[in-house]
């Protein structure tokens, strides 16, 4: 029985608050099976453009449809094959892992009982104890058990690993992996390149509101043009001739920020000697300079000037 | 892998039991729902106990032997009697130690005393009597006496109905405005809305739970009080429940009304204030509401406490049923579909 209807389409869509736009007309569709990020700084539009698709914000325009249904029209049915975790959601302190786990199981007609996904976010030994003793990335996993209690056909993320420490997020990440094998579609927001780059299939990156960018992680870094990205600082922060800089052979858009500059290069190994040679002929000091295989995030940083963290 | 759904696993249980589980897993919230109203019931009683009424300190300055007159004056229950020189009786009396001198002189009897004080009045009158029966005054009718002291007028009748009130009031009002505010600040009620589950199940389990609460409560202060001062509970028990049934439920209603909107808990805490502090001033929980001017009298009846209190007092001390009681129930019901209607229409689940 195959469904035609993507999980999710959204089309044009639009949300302004009192004295800021949210969203700007932004256009995404989420096929069957994939794991799509939202990529962006803080206040980019991520978290109102997932709550909308969750039916906690009313749009001011456009047109969203998960699973071949509306907000407005389905919920009841939407609510019971979404499966969501909102950014910072405090469960109440005073219930134990499994008692959160059963209070959200009876609200879904169908799916697995609390102490098989209890045991799949592998809180199993944790089971009995009280929300207010978990670490940051136990709550995470509970969240993330919360979510998958309904056996959803679709999974919201919104940055599931914001704030957890290394090991908790490679944790997470495993997990999110293996939702993912089961053929079921997520979207994710983050602001974390590496997670985009590791889980999703697709991204998307947003800034104000927009989606400026779209294709898997690999074709927007390829779209770059360079495989590698050097960045280097000249001693008292002397000026250098940027022109003379971009005429050297093999090196692609100069940026600059806060005294570091940044340039793409496509050969490190021919760009990088043409490169110091110039800044000798320069007169210039090196006070620092590394290389580092071109990401995501200077896909956005070429994109936007800006830095993601920046916010 | 998909569970049968078992009555266990029924929404609206599971959301009662998350109310019971908050509830009896914060040891604070246990001892301002059932203790603190028990303790204060307690000292309350202790303080204001009926006990026989103290002697009045008066001075007799005998100017002769009047060892007749000084008996017949020690003799009275309400007097204590010393005898002084003229002086220190005059400096006793500014001092107030007595509250009145006798002083005897060769024409007959001079009372010094302020008239203002009313155990110096009345001191005054038995003095006097003592006086003119040991001149040989006889009562031309006999009189008998009778005393009357029955549970129901005392002090303590008097206000455990109104700690009763109170105490609906503010287990309502707190246990469901904080619950909410507090699950509102942590986005839980945003989590829970994402959800299939049925908003009305939702705020059914705060009544629900509220009313096990209730069960307890009016036990647990009726008990006590009728246990250790014989407070009466006259009327039937069915009315009683039914009074304390529906204030419960409009003081829950009046706590969803509160937390409708606020999104701190600081928030919250503020309007409650501002809705039960004059409620336990103005609505007779210690004194009765009948001292305030007549003028704002009709402004303090439609409160609910005020309801309530005097449904309970007229259930409790004076046996009354039902339809006794219906202008209160009226005004009670009032608040409880008041509130709950306007809560409705502003709650603000994110």
């Amino acid at each position: 029985m195959p469904d035609p209807a993507p999980p999710l389409f959204i089309r044009q869509l639009r949300k302004s608050y009192a004295d800021v736009v949210a969203v700007d007309g932004l256009d995404l569709t989420v096929h069957a099976g994939e794991c799509f990020g939202l990529l962006g700084p803080n206040g980019a539009g991520k978290t109102t453009t997932i709550e909308i698709c969750e039916g906690l914000t009313v749009p001011d325009s456009g047109e969203v449809v998960i699973l071949g249904r509306r907000w407005g029209r389905d919920d009841r049915t939407l609510r019971e094959l979404l499966g969501i975790s909102l950014q910072e959601t405090q469960f109440s302190e005073k219930l134990t892992v499994a008692e959160t786990v059963q209070l959200f199981r009876s609200f879904y007609r169908r799916g697995p009982d609390p102490a098989t996904v209890i045991e799949l976010v592998q809180l199993t030994e944790k089971a009995s104890s009280r929300v207010g003793q978990l670490s940051g990335g136990q709550r995470q996993r509970l969240a993330l058990a919360c979510a998958l209690v309904g056996d959803p056909e679709l999974l919201f993320l919104d940055e599931p690993t914001t704030g957890l420490d290394p090991q908790s997020r490679r944790q997470l990440w495993e997990l999110i992996e293996g939702f993912r094998a089961g053929g079921r579609a997520i979207l994710l927001t983050t602001h974390y390149m590496e997670e985009a780059e590791r889980l999703c299939d697709r991204v998307a990156i947003i800034d104000h509101g927009r989606v400026i960018a779209e294709g898997t992680p690999r074709e927007l870094i390829a779209s770059l043009g360079a495989e590698h990205v050097l960045e280097f600082a000249v001693a008292d922060g002397a000026t250098l001739d940027a022109s003379a800089l971009a005429g050297v052979a093999g090196v692609g858009p100069i940026g600059r920020d806060d005294g570091t500059w940044r340039v793409q290069v496509s050969e490190l190994h021919q760009a990088m000697p043409a490169l110091l040679g110039e800044l000798r002929r320069q007169g210039a000091q090196l006070s620092e300079l590394r290389t580092h295989s071109a990401t995501l995030e200077d896909v956005f940083v070429s994109l936007t000037g800006r830095q993601l963290r920046d916010g | 892998m998909t569970a049968e759904r078992g009555w266990r696993s029924h929404p609206l249980l599971q959301l009662t039991l998350v109310r019971y589980r908050e509830f009896y897993r914060e040891p604070e919230a246990i001892f301002w729902v059932f203790i603190f109203p028990v303790l204060l019931t307690a000292g309350l009683g202790i303080a204001f106990r009926s006990r026989a009424p103290d002697r009045t300190p008066i001075a007799l300055v005998a100017h002769r032997e009047q060892a007749a007159l000084a008996e017949r004056l020690a003799s009275d229950s309400a007097l204590k009697v010393r005898l002084l020189t003229d002086s220190s009786a005059a400096q006793a009396l500014r001092a107030g130690e007595v509250a009145l001198v006798v002083v005897t002189t060769d024409s007959g009897v001079e009372y010094r005393y302020d008239p203002e004080r009313p155990d110096a009045r009345e001191a005054r009158l038995r003095a006097d009597e003592a006086v003119q029966r040991t001149a040989g005054r006889s009562d031309p009718v006999p009189a008998h006496e009778r005393t009357v002291r029955e549970a129901g007028s005392r002090y303590v009748d008097f206000v455990v109905p109104g700690l009763l009130g109170m105490n609906l009031m503010g287990s309502g009002i707190w246990g469901i405005g904080f619950a909410i505010v507090d699950a509102r600040r942590k986005h839980l009620l945003k989590r829970l809305v994402a959800t299939p589950m049925s908003r009305t199940q939702y705020l059914a389990s705060f009544v629900l739970s509220r009313l096990t609460f209730l069960v307890l409560e009016v036990a647990l202060l009726l008990g006590f009080a009728a246990l250790v001062f014989g407070v009466p509970v006259r009327g039937s028990p069915g009315t009683l429940a039914g009074v304390c049934l529906l204030s419960a439920l409009a003081f829950a209603s009046l706590g969803l009304l509160l937390a409708a909107r606020p999104r701190t808990v600081e928030g919250v805490s503020g309007l409650m204030n501002l809705v039960m502090l004059p409620m336990w001033i103005f609505s007779g929980v210690f004194f009765s509401s009948s001292r305030f001017p007549d003028a704002v009298q009709p402004l303090i009846k439609a409160l609910p406490l005020t309801a309530v209190n005097d449904a309970l007092r007229a259930t409790m001390l004076r046996g009354a049923g039902l339809n006794q009681v219906l202008p209160e129930l009226a005004v009670i019901v009032a608040w409880l579909v008041l509130s709950f209607a306007v809560a409705v229409r502003l709650f603000r689940w994110r």
